[in-house]
């Protein structure tokens, strides 16, 4: 298929593609080279607040905000959305039935996008934490970092529009006219609500980041409380697009899932029907709750509890999603491999995940936890436990048919189990370190809060067990796609039934001669 | 039909348990957000990173505040500078300080001692160390 490691093309033929399968590779690989990097920085954040006491292991307090705060924007923009992107671009046209993606050079620039976008903030390292709030991002913030923070953000939030406009196309205009939009796979659905979602979601915050540069200069007092401004309204933009931004991250991951599970189940998906409903239901009241990021910014009763309500409601079309898996698991006769694995081990993490943000959602519950790590330990679970898990389990799922060559099987079970542990243990940790009070973002805590750090201590030793497990993923993704056993291409993982492979389907477009 | 009723029980019960949040959370935040009438005002002042108080007497204080036991306290909070967020967690006191807002919160201390004071929004190099102390005394006076 792509890469074709037996006879390789030049890299700058592949850099210079437009075409789909090429430019998913890109984003695939910058997407997974963000997450090693930023997960360095999260291991240097983890064993600094192994003790109290400053310059553990960070020098001093500035580098440390700097440092969470380009952990958390690579996380979620360098590499969440590139990947899902990635995926997305290999699979999406041929699940629609045609040969590319609507726009093929559109997509090439959108992705090229990225590296500029990353490298404006990896080079500017800000200090605004990833949610840049006012007044601080306006009146504090040193410069250039926090402009280049703005310009950096600014041209992703540009790239994320045009992709999502290529996939809304591919997806409604180019299917294939026998498929009708029903039948198309749930991956895609996943894709074309979340690219939906994006068009109406992001231009809010792309506004918000001009605002906040013109603030910035001093030439408008949108956020400034001492030019006439408002902090509160930037947080109403920022979140109105951030809280459907965190489903725009979560989908695909679901989406992924939902090619998994079946057939390594060797069982039809259990509803078809629940799981377009589940995604669209998602997608539109996820517009309905970005309010419960500020229950504690002096809103009245009544606009919290519209919001409590907003963020309740979209609580059952998360859960069809985990009853639509378990029921389509139930009676299969099921293939544990890795895909597997982390499929399953990504929907418990995930129902945990959202067991504590009913938690949240909840008015008085949240004034216990916000700002907390709580919320650190909370949307990790998703992030790490559910996305993570996701992405890894697809890319195991599609190694072997874009390399030719199955990856070792021993090593992914350590990988998952080092995954696996290490993911509870580190954030159901900050559960319990939220509720003793510790505040997020701290780069010190006293030394005398006993249980604060003995916490902090069993929460750095689980990330370094998850640290261990990325790494044997990342060996394992280098070496076997060189070395590892030739892949037997009609049924990789054994399921039985050629029926079960995307790589089948009815795309006059794609030959399948490896 | 035998295929969707366990989806229907299933999405049933997960409703049943939010409607029993959401109506319980409507009912405990109605309780806390009921301000005594005769709760004493304290202002709270939150700035790069220190917390000033200044009690309903005139008097101020920086740092470490303190109130009598058994008596309510009605906090109005600002900020001078950036966001931050004034949090006394031992008695669940937490809410933003907005430049440009007052916001509200209010407790009734019925325990002597001394409790944290912390910042819980992000506001720049010290936001780590912008503790203060709540010192809940005994009333000597009546």
């Amino acid at each position: 298929m792509v890469l074709e490691l037996q006879k390789p093309r030049p890299v700058w033929q592949i850099m210079f593609s437009t075409h789909h399968t090429d430019v998913a590779l890109l984003y695939t690989v910058t997407g997974l080279s963000f997450l090693f990097m930023a997960g360095v920085l999260a291991m240097i954040i983890r064993t600094h607040l192994f003790f109290p006491g400053q310059g553990v292991l960070i020098s001093d307090s500035a580098t440390f905000n700097r440092i969470f705060t380009v952990h958390g924007l690579t996380m979620l923009f360098l590499f969440a959305l590139p990947v899902a992107n990635g995926i997305g671009n290999y699979l999406v046209p041929i699940m629609v039935r045609y040969k590319d993606m609507a726009y093929p050079k559109l997509n090439a620039v959108a992705f090229w996008m990225n590296p500029v976008g990353g490298a404006l903030l990896w080079l500017g390292f800000a200090d605004v934490s990833w949610v840049s709030y006012a007044p601080y991002s306006i009146i504090r913030a040193p410069g250039p970092a926090a402009d280049m923070f703005i310009f950096g953000m600014k041209i992703l939030g540009i790239s994320s529009i045009l992709s999502s406009i290529n996939f809304i196309v591919t997806i409604i205009k180019c299917k294939h006219p026998d498929l009708s939009l029903r039948r198309v796979p749930l991956f895609a659905w996943s894709m074309l609500t979340v690219s939906l979602m994006t068009i109406i979601a992001m231009p809010t915050y792309a506004a918000a980041l001009i605002m906040m540069l013109t603030d910035r200069l001093g030439v408008s007092g949108f956020f400034n409380p001492f030019a006439g401004g408002d902090p509160i309204a930037y947080l109403h933009l920022f979140w109105f697009t951030f809280h459907p931004e965190v489903y725009i991250f979560l989908l695909p991951a679901i989406g992924m899932m939902y090619e998994i599970i079946p057939r390594f189940s060797r069982k039809p998906l259990f509803s078809q029907a629940s799981g377009v409903f589940a995604f669209v239901m998602l997608g539109i009241i996820g517009f309905a709750s970005w309010g419960h990021h500020m229950y504690s910014t002096g809103m009245d009763f009544t606009t919290k509890t519209v919001f409590m309500i907003g963020t309740l409601a979209a609580v059952p079309a998360s859960g069809m999603h985990v009853f639509n898996f378990l029921a389509t698991m139930w009676g299969g006769r099921i293939r544990f491999a890795a895909p597997m694995k982390f499929a399953v081990g990504g929907i418990a993490l995930f129902f945990s995940a959202g067991a504590g943000g009913v938690l949240n959602s909840a008015m008085p519950l949240d004034f216990i936890s916000h700002g907390t790590y709580w919320v650190v330990g909370h949307m990790h679970l998703f992030l790490t436990g559910t996305i993570a898990f996701g992405f890894v389990a697809m890319i195991y799922y599609i190694f072997p048919f874009i390399t030719g060559r199955m990856y070792s099987e021993k090593w992914a079970n350590v990988h998952f189990i080092a995954m696996l542990w290490g993911t509870v243990q580190v954030f159901f940790t900050q559960h319990l370190l939220g509720l003793e009070g510790m505040p997020r973002r701290i780069y010190d805590y006293p030394a005398d809060f006993t249980s604060w750090t003995q916490l902090n201590q069993i929460a750095t030793v689980g990330a370094w067990i998850l640290g261990a497990g990325f790494v044997v993923f990342l060996a394992q993704l280098i070496y076997y796609s060189a070395k590892g056993k030739p892949a037997n291409m009609e049924d990789p993982f054994g399921l039985g039934g050629k029926y079960y492979y995307p790589v089948e389907a009815k795309n006059p477009h794609h030959h399948t001669g490896y | 039909m035998g295929h969707d009723t366990a989806e229907w029980v299933f999405v049933g019960v997960v409703i049943a348990v939010l409607l029993y949040v959401g109506v319980d959370s409507w009912v405990v935040q109605k309780e806390v957000e009921d301000i005594p009438a005769d709760a004493e005002t304290v202002q709270v002042t939150g700035q790069q990173w220190f917390w000033s108080f200044q009690h309903a007497d005139g008097t101020k204080e920086v740092s470490t505040l303190h109130l009598k036991v058994g008596h309510a306290y009605k906090f109005e909070i600002t900020s001078r500078d950036v966001m931050h967020s004034f949090n006394i967690p031992d008695w669940v006191v937490f809410e933003d300080a907005v430049p440009g807002h007052i916001n509200h919160a209010w407790f009734a201390p019925d325990t002597v001692g001394t409790y944290p004071i912390q910042c819980r929004e992000y506001c720049g190099l010290l936001h780590y160390n912008m503790r203060g102390s709540l010192v809940v005394e005994a009333d000597t006076k009546s």
